[in-house]
């Protein structure tokens, strides 16, 4: 299974869909839950494939591949979101996407469950993610929505490699 | 009207900085005595584009001072005046302040005018001396007095494209005006009609006549920029005959910007600026990439044909098509690696100006010899090693050569001489900086190194590795330290810079006859040579620079140490076994040692043996960047892919070695405690 959804000439940025009121969001689920991440931000989705592993990186990192010529690192965001890892299956896909750093913008792919859906979603509808006190780490939620009774948890996808976090591990690894 | 001219200003820099380069140049080789008329000519066209190029973008400060310079140089060439060695040494420092006016206005910085407007009076004052004109900001009017007046007539024209190219006909007849009483006509008859009119294009002409003191080739100079972009007639009212009909002339150097953008992310980290530098490539090596580009054009559909109704009796045609595309794309490759390529004489040409004013400052006397100047590298690889390389001749310069009394005592010529040489070795390029002064005191070197504690006091040393330890941190052999050397800091940066680009220095030394500093470089950042290596199921690639040699490992010449880690005896060295399966973190395919091989490799003017389950091929590979999508991870200096599709990751040995190393000693530390 491989769909592609190449937006290279989309221009995309945060704050483009934020500010326009209305975004679209491709959906995954993870862990019986589903998250959404904008659209504009996704390269595209491929099928799961072995992957080459970097030594002394956390465990999250799976490694990298070869996309059309560039090296992509991939995090398993079941690892990287604490749960228990499971079994890749036939769901199992890779959503690559583009995030922003400081220095520019990256690409990075993500292993998740299986796709879901894609929604409209208005800026309103969108609720500030609750504060849950020190337990629970909701620094990749952006916001939360509801859409036919479910509950959507949008991500922050530039916090998934967040860089003083890797600063921490590249310490940590030396 | 006005258009937007700053996408220009780019452009306008760095051809400025070229044009600053090539005369620096020229005065270096100046002989006041015996001067060349064609050097002198090219010196003062690079101040007259700068002067134009900086009035156009309204740098005013710049465009005033070049005018002096301009001027000067007009008159040297017209041979009122005589260059002298002052004049030289003022126009140098020209150059610097050009430069660095240049340089500042380029970063948006604020002008620094007490340099400049004290060069600029030195300048005006050589104006002033011995010439018997007397206005100097406008030699141009009164610069032939016996000339009669004279009527011209001119015909000005202009293509409709003239404004694209940032000129204002406003601006040209403002500079008329300044040489004689001017009046223009404007001939408005190919006006088109307001709707279809273009607010860009230019569809005026003039006719001017302007009387004065004026040669011809004063208004063709004002008309200089636009003479690509008109019909320009010139005509002496007196002596009808001498028109003149300038068109589409085609500038003599044709030369194409090619934009690059920088494939190197930076070493440190991640803040990376994402700076597009431009290169400049002849017009060859581009016509011979459209050609290769063709060929492969041609065995692509060749090859699409021969895919459309393929059977087995074509088998032939398809190998020898498939031979023939692999060859198009390594020429293709090659040909695209040669536009990153540029002469290296890039980096010599500063070195006579730092002979020059260091010899002076320091009271000595050099010669420089520059041998292969058209050896051409990579052009990161060249931006790089400029430092490093002025850091080494400065200190040939400061350390080696003797100061002239010394050098007539030790019986040697008084006039010392540095050679600089580059020359290709095998898929390197060798820089080599050779002085004749006194060479290392290892002695000294050795004292040093002690009292820093860099050493052991006991330990004993070969030749060779004291004069390696000069490129130690924190360790200089200058008694006085000088603003040129002495401070220690620099030959271990000189050091790292050059193993950042892969490569290697080494120096040998002799006492009393000199020193010889070779670097070694990779020709490129974007290939390398590697050896495959199989560990449990990954592939791994070390570069092949690094390796020594690898052998089937022996058991009597391991040896345990204190139990946990182990040497291998080879030869008459004993060097440390890593495990590369433990490095990493993998599973292998054995854990006995005497199963496996041993590369043994060098980084860091280190040895060590990587223990791996097999060797694959030997290959070429392209280096991708780890960083770009992700981070730098010790011990992998980057990725590549491989023919099957897949990521295989290139071993960095010096990291490699560096993080073994730590974590030998931190199990030695545990252990103890």
């Amino acid at each position: 299974m491989r769909s592609e959804n190449n937006g290279s000439d989309v221009s995309y940025s945060a704050a483009d869909t934020q500010a326009d009121g209305q975004g679209q969001y491709l959906t995954f689920i993870l862990a019986g839950e589903e998250y959404g991440v904008d659209i504009l931000r996704v390269q595209e989705i491929k099928g799961w494939d072995t992957v080459t592993p970097i030594p002394n990186t956390p465990s999250y990192i799976k490694g990298v591949i070869n996309l059309r010529g560039t090296i992509v690192p991939i995090v398993d965001l079941r690892t990287r979101f604490g749960m228990v890892s499971i079994e890749y299956g036939p769901t199992t896909v890779v959503i690559v996407l583009r995030t922003t750093t400081v220095t520019g913008s990256t690409i990075l792919g993500i292993v998740v469950d299986g796709v879901s859906e894609v929604y409209n979603i208005r800026q309103e509808e969108i609720k500030e993610p609750p504060q849950m006190g020190k337990e629970a780490d909701i620094r990749f939620v952006y916001g939360l929505a509801t859409i036919e009774e479910k509950m959507i948890i949008l991500m922050d996808v530039d916090q998934v490699l967040n860089e003083k976090e890797m600063a921490v591990v590249e310490k940590l690894v030396a | 009207m006005s258009i937007d001219i700053s996408q220009f200003l780019h452009t306008f820099f760095e051809e400025s900085f070229e044009g600053l380069d090539a005369m620096e140049n020229n005065l270096l080789h100046m002989d006041v005595n015996s001067c060349d008329v064609e050097e002198i000519n090219t010196i003062f066209r690079v101040a007259h584009s700068v002067k134009g190029g900086a009035a156009t973008f309204g740098l005013k400060a710049v465009a005033e001072f070049t005018h002096s310079m301009e001027t000067l140089l007009d008159q040297i060439r017209g041979g009122e005046k005589t260059l002298s060695d002052e004049g030289v040494d003022v126009l140098l420092r020209s150059v610097d302040v050009l430069r660095s006016m240049l340089a500042n206005s380029k970063a948006g910085n604020e002008l620094d005018f007490i340099e400049s407007e004290e060069i600029k009076k030195r300048l005006d004052e050589l104006l002033d001396k011995g010439s018997s004109k007397k206005t100097v900001m406008k030699p141009v009017v009164e610069r032939k007095d016996d000339q009669q007046i004279t009527n011209w007539e001119i015909k000005f024209i202009p293509e409709t494209g003239l404004f694209k190219s940032g000129n204002d006909p406003v601006r040209m007849f403002r500079g008329l005006s300044e040489l004689g009483i001017m009046e223009a006509t404007v001939n408005a008859e190919s006006l088109p009609d307001f709707e279809s009119l273009n607010p860009e294009e230019c569809h005026l002409s003039w006719d001017i006549t302007i009387s004065g003191k004026i040669s011809k080739e004063q208004i063709a100079e004002i008309f200089e920029w636009v003479a690509d972009d008109c019909k320009l007639t010139i005509t002496s009212v007196e002596e009808e005959a001498t028109a003149q009909l300038v068109e589409n002339m085609v500038p003599e150097d044709v030369k194409i910007v090619v934009p690059i953008v920088k494939p190197m992310p930076g070493k440190e980290g991640r803040a990376t600026q994402t700076e597009s530098a431009s290169i400049r490539v002849s017009i060859d090596k581009v016509d011979d990439l459209i050609n290769m580009v063709g060929e492969l054009v041609i065995t692509q559909s060749m090859l699409g044909q021969l895919g459309q109704d393929f059977e087995m009796s074509k088998i032939e045609k398809l190998s020898d098509g498939l031979a023939q595309l692999e060859r198009n794309t390594r020429e293709l490759q090659e040909s695209v690696m040669r536009i990153r390529m540029l002469p290296i004489s890039f980096v010599f040409q500063r070195f006579p100006r730092i002979v020059r004013d260091l010899s002076t400052k320091l009271g000595k006397k050099v010669e420089l010899i520059m041998n292969g100047e058209s050896t051409e590298l990579d052009k990161t690889v060249m931006e790089k090693i400029g430092d490093p390389l002025v850091h080494l001749v400065r200190n040939s310069l400061d350390h080696g050569i003797e100061m002239p009394e010394m050098r007539r005592k030790s019986g040697k010529d008084e006039i010392g001489l540095i050679t600089l040489n580059a020359f290709h070795q095998g898929g390197n390029i060798v820089i080599e900086i050779i002085d004749d002064g006194k060479g290392l005191d290892k002695a000294k070197i050795l004292e040093k190194a002690r009292a820093r504690g860099l050493v052991g006091s006991d330990e004993d040393f070969g030749d060779d590795k004291v004069a390696d330890l000069i490129f130690a941190p924190g360790l200089s052999t200058a008694e006085v330290v000088s603003d040129v050397s002495g401070r220690g800091v620099g030959m271990d940066v000189v050091r790292k810079n050059i193993k950042s680009l892969g490569g290697n220095v080494e120096v040998r030394t002799e006492a009393g006859k000199g020193s010889r500093f070779t670097i070694r470089l990779p020709l490129t950042l974007a290939i390398l040579d590697g050896q495959l290596v199989r560990v449990g199921e990954e592939t791994y690639i070390v570069p092949l620079v690094s390796i020594i040699e690898t052998l089937q490992i022996k058991k009597k010449y391991i040896n345990d140490i204190a139990g946990k880690a182990q040497m291998y005896r080879l030869r008459e060295d004993y060097i440390p076994i890593i495990r590369l399966y433990q490095s990493f973190g993998l599973k292998p395919d054995q854990e006995h040692l005497e199963n496996g091989l041993l590369v043994v490799v060098e980084g860091d003017g280190q040895k060590a043996g990587l223990f791996v389950d097999d060797l694959l091929s030997q290959q070429q590979v392209v280096i991708k960047s780890l960083e770009t999508n992700f981070q730098k991870v010790q011990g992998l200096s980057g990725a590549t892919i491989l023919g099957d599709g897949t990521v295989a990751l290139i071993l960095d040995i010096s990291g490699l070695l560096a993080s073994a190393k730590d974590s030998a000693q931190m199990q030695a530390s545990g252990a103890a405690a």
